[in-house]
């Protein structure tokens, strides 16, 4: 889990923060910067307003912290303002927005069949160097329905476990693991076609022949 | 029992997880030892499940942690440290 909090220790510094430390807050909520920031991303889903959102919600985490029981990590707590400031201003912006529209429920039916290939050709994280790569897997993120989105925003590039996730959207584990799977059918199956080209070329005794090959087929295709 | 590709992509999510009872997991290995297609597809939800999880996917913007502790600082003087 990237970031994985030390409860006791953060215990502590909310302790000495509401004692009148104030500056330890700044500590705090670092790590929690990069999930509140892309939980509110992937709601409000336009740059200046999540930001604008996530500096809205630490005010409002630092403002209420006294409120904060324990019961749960501090960062899920967190992620629950977070999410909360998300939804109020979706309902403001309501009338000018699709994706309410478009919401989706979990026992609606859906084609969550992945894409069937045969030849999978590994994409190492080395490739992720290449701007184009991480600007095509955020698109991908970018076409998933909204409850997907959050989960898979959470478990897989926060790297959040499931019990922290539901509590986080306020679902049960379950759905957490339902959203998730189909939000990984729909990634992989609108990805595999298009990672293709940043797989590294098939070297061997015929290594030139697949290159010029391989070449002139992306030359050919409009993807 | 003899499970099908479907049913593999079923537990895809849950078997990249771990989470699978020990019984399935091995009936969808031994499914995985002779279809391709579904060892393909396992393969290719694991690599992207691994890309998401690289940092430089999803960046935070510029300066985006500068001015949301300049905020906060403004905010502490104004409450009174």
């Amino acid at each position: 889990m990237k970031n994985a909090p030390n409860p006791e220790a953060e215990a502590d510094c909310i302790r000495r923060i509401l004692a009148g430390e104030k500056q330890l807050f700044h500590e705090l909520i670092r790590p929690c910067e990069r999930p509140i920031y892309f939980l509110l991303f992937s709601i409000v889903r336009n740059e200046a307003e999540a930001e604008d959102a996530a500096q809205e919600t630490v005010l409002k985490i630092y403002r209420n912290l006294h409120l904060f029981r324990g019961e749960s990590q501090f960062r899920t707590w967190a992620l629950s303002i977070a999410r909360n400031e998300g939804l109020g201003r979706l309902r403001k912006a309501e009338s000018r927005r699709e994706d309410s529209l478009d919401a989706l429920s979990d026992d609606q039916a859906g084609d969550f069949t992945p894409a069937i290939l045969t030849s999978w050709r590994e994409v190492p994280n080395l490739a992720l160097e290449q701007k184009e790569l991480a600007a095509v897997l955020r698109q991908a993120i970018d076409g998933l329905p909204e409850i997907y989105r959050n989960v898979v925003l959470l478990r897989d590039i926060e790297e959040m476990d499931v019990r922290e996730t539901a509590a986080a959207l306020g679902i049960t584990e379950g759905a957490v693991k339902v959203r998730l799977h189909r939000a990984r059918a729909l990634l992989q199956r609108s990805l595999a076609p298009r990672l293709k080209g940043f797989a590294p070329k098939r070297g061997g005794l015929f290594g030139w022949a697949q290159k010029s090959r391989d070449k002139t087929m992306r030359q050919g295709e409009a993807e | 029992m003899r499970i099908n590709c479907k049913h593999v992509w079923e537990h895809i999510s849950a078997y990249i997880d771990g989470e699978v009872a020990a019984d399935l997991r091995v009936e969808i290995d031994r499914h995985l030892e002779t279809c391709e297609i579904c060892s393909a597809v396992l393969d290719s939800t694991r690599n992207v499940v691994v890309l998401y999880a690289d940092d430089r996917v999803f960046e935070l913007p510029t300066g985006f942690s500068e001015r949301l502790h300049e905020r906060l600082e403004e905010e502490m003087e104004v409450s009174g440290s």
